[in-house]
Formats: C-alpha cells, structure tokens, sequence
C-alpha cells in the first residue's frame, strides 16, 4: 500500500480555493451585497422596541391560525419571548434572527429557480441531485474554511456557510413539488394553448406550493441549526452565547443561551409551517 | 358536409428505437412482435379518418386500443410519430410551437376524464382558464365564463371551489371551460365515464341539447358502446392501435365488421338480445300424477312462495295451484289437486326476446311458465329476474 502515492486532493482543492480568491472583486462584491441585506433586517429589529417585536410576532401568529385558534402557542410565544427578554440575550436574539432570515432569503431566491430547473430538466435533475447531496452531508465546518477566505470574518461568511448547508430542502421540495401536480392538470393547461411560463406560475408553483413552503420551512430549520457553527467566525447571536459558554465550560449560560434558540425555533417553525398551510376554502 | 378534422396515416410509437419499429411495422409485424424485437409499443398504427362539421364523432375501443393516445395527437398532447392532422386543411404536424398555441388557444379545447379542474381556482376561474392564456381582459372573460356556467346549468357557484362540487357538476364546469373559449372543436376524453349512471345520461343529454344549438365539432371517447350509441353521429371502433370500422351507429349495429365489433354489440341494450331463456329460473311444481296437495303446500312452505307450478309425469305444463285453494283441499281431504290447478297462465317460448313479454310481465301477477314446442316446462319469469339481467347481473340457476 505504501507505494500508492496519496492522491493530492487536499493541494488540489487548495488549489482551487486559491484561483477562486483571485476573484476578489466579485466576492468584495457578494460581500456587499449580503451585508446590506444582514444590516437592513438588524436596522429594523433595532429600531423595534421590544414590545412592538412581541406584539407582531403574536398578531401574525394569531392572524395565521384564526381558523384554529391556537391559544396555547400565543402563550408559548409570549413568554417565551419574556425570557429571552428577561436573559438579556434579545440583541442576541435578533442577531440570529437577522442570520437565519438573510440565510433563508438567499435560499428562497437561488433555490426555487433551480428546483423549478431541475422538475423541467431531467438532465439537470441527474446532475445536480449528487451536489446537494454533497451540500447537505458535507460537514457544515469544512464550509466555513474556504468562506473565511473569500468573504473575512463576521455575519457574512456565517451566512454563506448556512445558505450552502440549507439550501437543498428548497431544491428538493421545490422540485418534488412540481413533479407532483396531476398530470392531466399539465394536459389540462397545455391543451388550453398555456405557454411554458404561464403553465408554471398559473398552475405548477400555486399548487407546489405547499411541498415548497415545507422545503422553505426545513432549509430555515437547518440554518438555525447553523448559528453556533457560524459564531466560530465571528458572527454574531444566541450562537455566539453558546460558543463562549463551551469555552468557558459554563453549563448554565449555555442551556440559557441554547433554551432561547430553541424557542425562536419553535417560533419561526410554527409561523412557517401556519403560512404554509393551504387556505381553506369557506363552505 | 366538409370535414373540419382530418387524419390521415397517423402513427404513434412508444419506445426507444422507433426507426426500427416503424420498419417492422411496415412489414406488417403485430404490435407484440415489435415489442418484443424493438421494444417499442405502437400505441397507433395508421389511423385514418375524417370528422365532418358539426358532428359528433364517437372514437370507441377498450383500454389499450390507443384511443386515449389517438385524441391526444390531435391537439399533439402527445407527438404523432408520424402522419398528418388537419384542421380545415392546415396540418398541425407542421406547426411550431407558437402556431400550435395559436390552435390550442382558438380552434379546439378538451375536457378530461377526471374533470382536471385546477383545485386553487374558483369554478369561475377555472371556467376562465383558456381565455385567460389567451389574454382576453379580465372582465371580459369572467363574463364569458359566466355565461358558460349558465350555458351547462351551473348557477350561483362561481366562487367556489372544484372540491365543494359533485362529480357531475364538476365536469359541468370541465365543459364550460372548454364551450367558454368558443373554439369550434371539442376534444372529450372519456368525459363522462367518471360519473355514476344517473348523472352520465343526464350529461349525454345535456350534450346532445347544447350540440342542437352550438353545431360544435365533437370528438368524444368512450368504452360504453350504450354511449357511443346514443351520443354518436357516426363511431369508429378502435382495437390494439388499429380502426376495425368506421360509421353510423347503425351500420355498426347492422353491419358489424368483425368478431371484435359483434361482440362489442352483444354487450348493447340487453334488451334487444336477451330472451325468455336468459331470464328464467327454476320453477318449483309438483307432479299432478304421483302428489298430492300435502306436498305441494310443503314445497311452497320449503320455498317460501304462494303458488306452484304443476306439471305431470311427461313434465308437461298443467298448470298453477295456489295455496289458499291447496289448502282448502288439505281441510276437505281431497286428495285430488286438479280440481284447483288454474291452466290460464300466460306461457312463452325460450326463444321469445323479452322486450316482447315485457309488457305482459309487468302487468301480471302470476310468473310467465317459460314451455317449449312439446309444452314442457322450462322455467319461469318473475320481473326481479328482468329487471337483473337487463341491468346486467345475470340469474344465476344454481346447477
């Protein structure tokens, strides 16, 4: 065995990561951008007062779930809220929050094209299926190396990282979910004379969309899942709480910290998840 | 009458290598031959045919003989391998896509087995698909849907939505996004075999009434012969990708072109074919020869009935002793049933179609006696067993 030389793949994708940082301008460039995204969202939850935040997230709750009346989750959510309040982690709170929304934005936008792609295309569908599975099963860390390199350190390279990591649910249920309209629905628009785009936005995506918000909802999951990976380099949040609780062996202010990003969790998954659920039609 | 729709040698191939399937078929191999040395299915092998202005045009055949691939080349939902589709002359082959959508947009529309109405928009939205695409403005075509709900008897459900309606009305709101766009061709799919019975000859009917005044050009599928029969101008019968005959309902009633098609008619109207044999069941009676009126009210009590038939030693038809009169010969002793054998019931032959009897049977209380030429009896007719076999359940005579 010893004479089978080692197969450089490390110097290689060295490399490739050291080609890819001569694209300076381009990166400078996403980086920009993403961060002007990251400071529109904390500018907003910084200039709502707390009790502003806590009266939006409990009335787009309840205005989401008025056919169900789920009195039980607007209790959870306000004192939830209290106590992440009440812990002094809410500055922490928003940061994250800024995190997972820019992450899951970015998702959205890039992953729904190319799940919509991949349900038109077989070839692209073959081709791309292995990518996100590398996207998903590659471990998160191994992301934040290159994203170091090209992006500095801070909100932004987290944001990359977690967009990567996130993603493929979008992708997948995106696609799953057109692949799954009725085919004579498809005949039904076509035989009417429907173009391929009117075919996908008047019939395909309305009724996708369901499958997609589910996708949309597991990619946002993920991202949270990201935050304390992402505090390594330096972004900051619940995560980042968390991270300085490992270091410091504080089992207290770690499961503080940890409690409050389970609640905004369940928070973002149960809004998620309402939004998600198709209008019923009144009889 | 000129022809709106011509076909002319259309084939479809299902398959990988369709050259060399189509060479086979050239050669006049069969369909599982192809399958087998090509691996492609000929779903239509050369279809020809012409539809007339304003007919109804009735494509029939079982599942698998191609019918359901034959309507779809003709608004190329599915891509004709080969072979030419005409409307008022212009081949739709020939079209890209953007003719194609020009066509699909104005000249035809289809509805489809299962309705495939959109489940996210309103009847009224869903009624206003096609010209939706087409770009009418919004008002104008919620207008135009309107009056093609009105037009199928759909009042007041314009707001709600596909799941809140029956199947029949559902495939109501299938017709009036197909009649909404004003193109002059239907394309139905099976339209109707979704529907339970009631409703799908309430349907027929109300196509047969809309067709008075629209003179659309119909191409209707359809597995029920019952159906083709009623609706159709003319029918083609279809099997294994092939046209066995092409006309009239009555020509294919009178003049059927081969087995396949003579079988296919023994199924219509039970009505016409079915004789007294087909319907009779085993009577119970007793032998006026060697029984008496004990065992006769013993058969009737085993039997759970109030009359019996009464035949001699030869088995020939005597007649029917009921039981009030059995038993009043029981009280007097008299061993004797003749005295009370009434011999006034109507009789028939096995041969007699029923729709002769039909009348007769319906007015009567006493059961036909089904005799034969040397007037032995049969069996006999009660109208629970008419009404069985003519709805299609056959008596069964427990052999």
């Amino acid at each position: 065995m010893n004479n089978i030389p080692q197969l450089p793949v490390s110097s290689w994708i060295d490399k490739f990561v050291d080609w890819l940082a001569s694209f300076e301008g381009f990166f400078n460039g996403m980086t920009n951008f993403i961060g002007g995204i990251i400071n529109g969202f904390q500018w907003v939850f910084d200039i709502l007062p707390i009790w502003l935040f806590m009266l939006i997230v409990l009335g787009l709750t309840y205005w989401l779930n008025r056919n169900t009346k789920h009195w039980t989750l607007l209790i959870f959510e306000a004192v939830g809220l209290l106590y992440i309040w009440n812990q002094g982690f809410w500055r922490d709170m928003t940061q994250t929050l800024t995190l997972v929304l820019t992450s899951s934005l970015i998702a959205l936008v890039i992953g729904v094209p190319l799940g919509i792609w991949m349900a038109k295309s077989k070839l692209f569908a073959v081709i791309n299926k292995p990518v996100l599975d590398f996207m998903q099963t590659m471990p998160a860390f191994v992301y934040l190396i290159p994203a170091v390199a090209f992006f500095g350190i801070g909100m932004v390279p987290g944001v990359i990282a977690s967009v990567i990591f996130a993603m493929p649910p979008t992708v997948r249920m995106t696609n799953l979910g057109i692949r799954q309209v009725p085919n004579d629905l498809i005949e039904a628009a076509d035989s009417y004379g429907s173009t391929g785009w009117q075919k996908l936005f008047k019939v395909q995506l309305p009724l996708a969309k369901s499958t997609l918000m589910a996708g949309v909802n597991q990619s946002m999951m993920l991202s949270l899942s990201m935050v304390v990976i992402a505090s390594m380099i330096g972004a900051m949040g619940l995560g980042n709480k968390v991270y300085f609780a490992v270091g410091r062996n504080d089992a207290g202010g770690g499961f503080a910290a940890g409690l409050a990003i389970v609640i905004l969790a369940i928070i973002l998954d149960r809004i998620t998840q309402a939004i998600n659920r198709t209008k019923v039609p009144k009889s | 009458m000129t022809a709106k729709l011509q076909v002319q040698h259309l084939t479809k191939i299902f398959g990988r290598r369709i050259p060399r399937a189509e060479e086979l078929l050239k050669q006049g191999k069969s369909k599982a031959e192809i399958l087998k040395s090509a691996g492609a299915t000929v779903g239509v092998n050369d279809a020809n045919f012409e539809v007339n202005d304003g007919e109804i045009f009735v494509i029939m055949g079982l599942s698998g003989s191609g019918k359901s691939t034959m309507i779809r080349m003709i608004n190329r939902l599915i891509e004709p391998t080969s072979g030419k589709v005409l409307i008022d002359g212009e081949n739709l082959t020939d079209l890209n896509k953007k003719e194609l959508l020009d066509v699909r947009r104005n000249k035809m529309s289809m509805v489809f087995q299962n309705f495939a109405l959109f489940p996210n928009r309103t009847i009224i939205e869903n009624t206003a698909y096609g010209l939706e695409v087409k770009g009418v403005d919004k008002d104008e075509r919620l207008k135009k849907a309107h009056d093609a709900l009105e037009l199928v008897g759909l009042h007041g459900y314009d707001n709600q939505y596909p799941t809140q309606l029956s199947g029949g009305m559902q495939q109501r709101v299938g017709l009036a996004r197909a009649l909404a766009t004003d193109s002059e061709i239907l394309l139905m799919d099976e339209a109707f075999s979704a529907l339970d019975p009631l409703n799908r000859k309430d349907m027929q009917d109300e196509l047969l009434d809309l067709q008075e005044n629209l003179h659309k050009t119909i191409v209707f599928i359809s597995h029920d012969l019952n159906e083709a029969l009623r609706i159709g101008d003319r029918i083609m019968i279809m099997k294994d990708g092939e046209i066995v005959q092409t006309g009239t309902p009555e020509e294919i009633l009178t003049q059927p072109a081969d087995e396949y098609v003579e079988k296919f008619i023994e199924d219509v109207d039970r009505t016409k074919v079915l004789t007294a044999a087909n319907v009779m069941i085993r009577p119970t009676f007793v032998n006026i020869d060697k029984d008496g009126p004990r065992i006769a009210m013993r058969r009737m009590r085993e039997n759970e009935i109030s009359s019996v038939y009464v035949v001699n030693s030869k088995r020939e038809f005597v007649g029917v002793a009921d039981a009030d009169h059995v038993m009043g010969l029981i009280k007097q002793k008299n061993p004797d049933l003749r005295s009370v054998v009434q011999a006034d019931v109507p009789t028939t032959s096995p041969e007699t179609p029923i729709t002769e009897i039909m009348e007769t049977i319906s007015q009567t209380p006493i059961p036909f006696a089904v005799v034969d030429e040397q007037n032995h009896l049969m069996g006999i007719i009660i109208r629970g067993a008419v009404l069985g076999a003519i709805s299609g359940n056959e008596v069964t005579e427990d052999e």
